[in-house]
């Protein structure tokens, strides 16, 4: 595992203000931090600015005549605001991208070399060993090599994206809601493998709006509202706030009055916050 | 039916020429959206390269220089010009008119330098012709169906099995995603432009061998064929520019040998029929022989 210092791999987002064609204001003044070896989650309703900030980090803003506009992003010592998505992926941060997008008509097997060509030229061995670790932890891939990536399951195509992106040894995996559209079994087997790669060394920054599966993955959670951060804390006891629980858990009516110990960064939320 | 093996042979080599320019043609359109309509223009440059070096340097060095020349200003037109423009939805749109605009520049000033001469390229088959059992067929001819033959495969394996390859038709795919896998969209994309260029020179060679008297300044006209070849193959499709490029050339192989039984059509008849058969060919299969749904979007 890394020999670098705790610093040397933290990601540290900084007050963010990103806007869209310089008019559209997504993100304000955005910060969090994802310490090594912690898995933390992003919430927020759709439109709440979870994929902007994924895309500031991955530095795939420019495809969307995005900009970050204030703030700096920083992993350990690599400054990645402002930069291209080779400068993420070769310090170790890779992001799977909302919707999975494999590349539908190229073979599992191609889509596993793509993971990683941002890594330039490496070693049969290397990419060797990242087949065989994405092959153990979804085998159902390993039966697939040469088939169409397009015509596997939405599942399998999940994990597609997610071994695609750890063909490229992240340091650091960026999901974006790789719950979207699945079955709840499978949403059950991607928290399973989350959990896996966490273990194996790598930290996770998930994003979602599933927050029971995300929740009970996490070490800390934010939830992002139309683009600020309104609650941060960890994971557990945010579960236990009654925003969270009544927005994002589906708890119509949450009785409990603790709003837990999590700090709410702005006003309390009243019952007027109730309104989506 | 020597005539028919003949008109089929002559038909292949047009072709497998066509198919050199077509590729070029069509992986630059799948890597950029863009079409590139100088690239009439710089197939005439390489062949030009050639043909005034090819004294000093011999035809193998000048056809060497001619090539990687013409790589490096394609791949420069993309990078210094087309890249550089706002990549916005209409930008593909934007940069194929430039293009346009380099082909006129390009091709004015290489025809002031050509004027009328023909310019022999100094190439080793010469007006040789081989007996192969029923059939004589002109050395330049074989030679153009072995050289595209073996340049294609080339290209194909490439595209199939190099990192640029792969990079390419991910791009292509999905750019996005793309990039987030590091993929180096404008180098990938550059180099892309760089081997049409490459294949577009090499053409020039073929074009201006025997039976052809030399390199005109018409010669990049030749890309009015080679366009007709694209769309039908499908515009986004390696695979169907080269199947295109065999369907244009052994038209107008057969168009020539029975030109006279098809007078009563018009003289010229060989330069339209590309585009007959591209619009037949479209009425059937508005996607092209091997054009996905959507293939084409831009
Ligand atoms: N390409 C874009 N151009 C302009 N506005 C955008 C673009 N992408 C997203 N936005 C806006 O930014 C805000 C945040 O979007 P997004 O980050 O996709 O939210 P989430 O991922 O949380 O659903 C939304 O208001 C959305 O309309
Ligand atoms: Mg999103």
């Amino acid at each position: 595992m890394p020999r670098a210092s705790d610093e040397a791999s933290t990601l540290r987002v900084e007050n963010l203000d990103v806007t869209y064609g310089r008019a559209v204001s997504a993100l304000r003044s955005v910060s969090l931090d994802v310490p090594p070896g912690s898995v933390v989650t992003l919430l927020g309703a759709n439109g709440a600015g979870k994929t902007t900030l994924l895309r500031a980090v991955s530095g795939t803003l420019r495809l969307h005549r995005g900009a970050v506009t204030a703030g700096a992003i920083r992993y350990g010592e690599t400054v990645l605001d402002g930069q291209d998505p080779v400068a993420a992926v070769r310090a170790g941060v890779v992001q799977v991208p909302e919707g999975r997008r494999v590349f539908a008509a190229l073979t599992v097997d191609e889509n596993l070399r793509s993971g990683g060509l941002g890594l330039g030229r490496r070693t049969p061995e290397r990419i060797k060993e990242g087949r065989e670790r994405v092959f153990t932890l979804f085998p159902r891939l390993a039966e697939r090599t040469r088939q169409q990536a397009g015509l596997l399951s939405g599942g399998e195509q999940q994990m597609l994206a997610i071994g695609r992106a750890l063909m490229a040894a992240p340091k650091l995996l960026l999901l974006d809601e790789p719950s979207l559209g699945l079955a709840p079994q499978m949403v059950e087997r991607i928290a399973e493998v989350v959990r896996e790669i966490n273990a194996q060394g790598t930290s996770v920054l998930l994003v979602e709006q599933n927050a029971g599966m995300a929740l009970a993955l996490a070490d800390h959670a934010h939830v992002l509202e139309v683009g600020e951060v309104r609650l941060s804390g960890p994971a557990a006891e945010l579960a236990r706030t009654d925003a969270v629980r009544r927005l994002y858990l589906g708890e119509a009516d949450a009785t409990e009055g603790a709003t837990g110990h999590a700090t709410d960064e702005t006003a309390p939320g009243g019952p007027e916050r109730g309104a989506a | 039916m020597t005539g028919l093996l003949d008109t089929l042979l002559a038909g292949l080599a047009l072709g497998a020429v066509y198919a050199l320019v077509a590729l070029g043609f069509v992986i630059i359109f799948k890597a950029s959206h863009v079409m590139n309509f100088a690239h009439g223009s710089l197939l005439l440059l390489g062949g030009y390269l050639t043909a005034v070096l090819h004294d000093d340097l011999g035809f193998a060095g000048a056809l060497a220089v001619g090539v990687l020349a013409t790589a490096a200003l394609a791949g420069v037109i993309d990078r210094v010009l087309l890249q550089r423009l706002p990549q916005d939805p209409k930008a593909a749109h934007v940069a194929t008119i430039v293009t346009i605009g380099i082909d006129i520049l390009l091709v004015t000033d290489l025809a002031r330098r050509i004027g009328g001469d023909l310019l022999s390229l100094g190439d080793p088959w010469g007006d040789e012709v081989r007996t192969l059992g029923p059939v004589t067929v002109a050395d330049s001819r074989l030679a153009a169906i072995a050289v595209s033959a073996l340049v294609i495969g080339v290209v194909f394996a490439l595209f199939r099995y190099s990192r640029w390859g792969l990079s390419l038709r991910c791009a292509a795919e999905d750019t996005e995603a793309a990039a987030l896998q590091g993929i180096r969209l404008g180098r990938t994309r550059m180099l892309a432009w760089c081997l049409a260029g490459a294949l577009a020179a090499l053409a020039a060679v073929f074009l201006a061998a025997f039976p052809a008297t030399g390199l005109e300044r018409t010669t990049g006209q030749i890309a009015l064929k080679a366009f007709p070849a694209a769309i039908l193959g499908g515009l986004a499709s390696p695979v169907g520019a080269l199947a295109g490029s065999l369907v244009i050339g052994l038209t107008e192989a057969f168009v020539i040998t029975y030109q006279s039984d098809l007078h009563v059509l018009g003289d010229g008849l060989s330069d339209v029929a590309p585009y007959v058969v591209m619009v037949l060919v479209l009425l059937v299969r508005p996607n092209g022989l091997f054009g996905a749904k959507g293939a084409a979007r831009v």
